[in-house]
């Protein structure tokens, strides 16, 4: 994994002497020194996010809109983004795609109590490492956090039902699918399988127990699913999105 | 015209009795090591006898053959393979069977039971006529060399033996029929013993365990009644989902909304594709509400997963929880909710479940039946 750089005062516009100086250490391994940016535009959810990750991890920041987040987050490069996927002026997408392209080490977890699956598909194709509704639990929110710090991905039951249900109908052969590309277009049966189980609300360790592989094994197929769905440009995966939002 | 329509139905039944024959063949009996037919080929002094009565048939044969009396020959073959079927199948027939093979028998056998001799002697004798004629016919046919005449021959002799079988396949369909309508009462009145126990009993139970909040009591029984009121005069089943929603993800969400609502646990719920639905699915969702309203229950978990994913031949419905967990052996016989709200309901519609439980380590129950076609729907949230 890549070590924090210092922010850039080109690409961020302005620059940043506010911000805190980034990590050098290794953010991921000991959680009490993670630094988190929360965006969310619910003043009291922040709030309590911040109270509950308490001093699990360090929160370096937070912002209520797409714009006061897309200035913070490159003001202090914190380790991990808690990025809600809807927001006043637009979806969490924007917030991932802008801070994505000069600054890869940030990563980004995104929660959402809408559970609206083209927000939250958007914003994990724009490259969100993971997924997590708000009724999660503290410690869960916490483990969370680290496994996204660590480069790990965070699939929530919901994110796997979603990618289920948006890799499903599987397109045969010349059907108005010119670019069909079946590394990125289809899931494998096991890949299939690890959502399945996650989806039925098995941890990680549970699913490499149920199939016999290591977690390692399981993380690799997760992400790769990941992988997919930021990657594949499946026509179907647009306008399941689609058919969703005029649901 | 009668006489037609009585051999439509005579093939007709005989179709059916000899495919009922075979399973009753192959299907091992409840209590029973084996089916029949494997009895029958394990049984060595059966096979000696039918071996002993092959050998005869053998002698036979020779003697006719010299004799010259070709058709005689072919009556034998299958006469004596049937007769030695038949010794095999009784000898190995279970106690009941051989009562029910006996009582079947008696017309054929000549033992009638009291009152219906007359009848029987005068089905014999008319059967011997229809049966002399037909022969009749067939071997003076063969001087005439008509086609008409061995045909016209030949519907005699089967007349004659519908006149002789007629009955006794007449009562095999009639217990079949009998023993259909037994089945379906039985399977109503468990239905209906599995939505009062999901929809009235839990209720009730639920109303004692809030009897110290008389708002939530009053709340309890007023929907209750609604429910009731609805399932008897408006034939809309409690206990299950159809008419409030009306596919498998909306009906998901509403065992989540009322789980959530009425015990208080949060339920996640996840549903991949969805369809509208019918008896089947209907049947899956009730089971799967009594799982989820289970686990909320007795689990202590403060979290159920519910996952439903629709595939094109088969609908599955998991329902998880981190709880305490159960010994599906020790449930005692009084509670109904696993044994028939969900085992035996999804027994009726041809589903299946399967239960995990690890005492400490919690439950999954695992439901799963077969689709009646028609098409999947990318699911909506």
């Amino acid at each position: 994994m890549t070590a924090p750089t210092p922010p850039d005062p080109r690409k961020a516009g302005r620059p940043a002497p506010a911000a805190l100086p980034a990590s050098a250490a290794s953010p991921a391994s000991s959680g009490a020194d993670l630094r988190v940016f929360i965006v969310d535009d619910h003043g009291l959810f922040r709030a309590g996010v911040r109270a509950e990750l308490g001093d699990q991890v360090v929160v370096v920041g937070e912002a209520d809109d797409v714009g006061p987040a897309i200035t913070g987050i490159t003001a202090c490069l914190p380790d991990v983004v808690l990025l809600d996927v809807h927001l006043p002026s637009g979806g969490g997408q924007i917030v991932v795609s802008s801070v994505k392209a000069a600054h890869p080490q940030v990563r980004f977890l995104a929660l959402s109590a809408s559970d609206a699956p083209e927000d939250v598909i958007a914003v994990i194709r724009a490259g969100a490492r993971g997924y997590v509704t708000k009724t999660i639990s503290t410690a869960e929110l916490v483990d969370a956090v680290r496994r996204v710090a660590a480069g790990d991905t965070v699939f929530s039951p919901m994110l796997a039902g979603f990618v289920l249900d948006a890799f499903a109908t599987m397109p045969s052969a010349g059907q108005d699918q010119p670019s069909f590309d079946p590394e990125f277009d289809q899931l494998t049966p096991r890949e299939r399988e690890v959502l399945r189980l996650i989806a039925r609300g098995y941890t990680y360790k549970e699913i490499a127990r149920e199939l016999y592989i290591s977690v390692k094994t399981v993380e690799h197929h997760v992400s790769s699913v990941l992988r997919k769905l930021q990657l594949s440009t499946r026509h179907q995966l647009t306008r399941w999105a689609t058919e969703r939002r005029l649901a | 015209m009668v006489i037609r329509l009585l051999f439509v139905l005579a093939t007709l039944l005989s179709v059916g009795v000899a495919i009922y024959v075979v399973a009753w063949l192959l299907v091992p009996m409840e209590g029973e090591d084996g089916s029949i037919a494997i009895k029958a080929l394990t049984d060595g002094r059966g096979l000696a006898l039918a071996a002993g009565l092959g050998s005869l048939l053998v002698i036979l044969l020779v003697i006719v053959s010299v004799l010259g009396a070709g058709w005689l020959g072919n009556l034998a073959w299958p006469l004596v393979i049937g007769v030695a079927g038949v010794a095999l199948i009784w000898r190995n027939a279970s106690a009941d069977e051989q009562i029910m093979l006996r009582r079947l028998a008696e017309p054929l056998l000549g033992r009638p039971r009291p009152g219906k001799r007359t009848a029987t002697v005068l089905r014999a004798s008319a059967a011997a006529v229809l049966l002399a004629g037909g022969l009749a016919i067939l071997l003076v046919g063969h001087d005439g060399a008509e086609l008409l005449l061995p045909l016209g021959g030949l519907i005699l002799v089967v007349a004659a033996i519908v006149v002789i079988l007629g009955p006794w396949w007449l009562r095999i369909a009639l217990d079949l029929v009998a023993e259909r309508q037994a089945r379906a009462r039985a399977e109503e009145r468990a239905d209906m013993a599995a939505r009062v126990h999901d929809s009235v009993l839990q209720t009730l139970a639920l109303i004692q365990r809030n009897a110290d909040q008389p708002a939530q009591v009053v709340k309890l029984a007023r929907g209750q009644e609604r429910e009731l009121r609805s399932w008897l005069f408006g034939g809309s089943a409690p206990g299950g989902v159809r008419g409030q929603g009306t596919t498998l993800a909306a009906g998901v969400r509403l065992i989540q909304q009322e789980v959530e609502a009425l015990h208080g646990v949060a339920v996640e719920a996840v549903t991949v594709g969805d369809c509208g639905l019918d008896d089947q699915l209907d049947a899956l969702l009730a089971a799967a509400r009594e799982a989820t309203v289970n686990a909320a229950k007795w689990s202590g978990a403060d979290v159920i997963s519910l996952f439903a994913e629709v595939e094109p031949t088969e609908v599955s419905v998991f329902v998880r929880d981190r709880g305490c967990g159960f010994d599906p052996e020790a449930v005692p016989v009084d509670r109904k909710g696993l044994a028939e709200s969900i085992r035996a309901r999804m027994r009726r519609r041809g589903g299946s479940v399967t239960v995990r439980s690890v005492v400490g380590n919690g439950t999954e129950i695992s439901l799963r039946i077969p689709r009646v076609a028609g098409p999947r729907q990318p699911s909506r949230a």
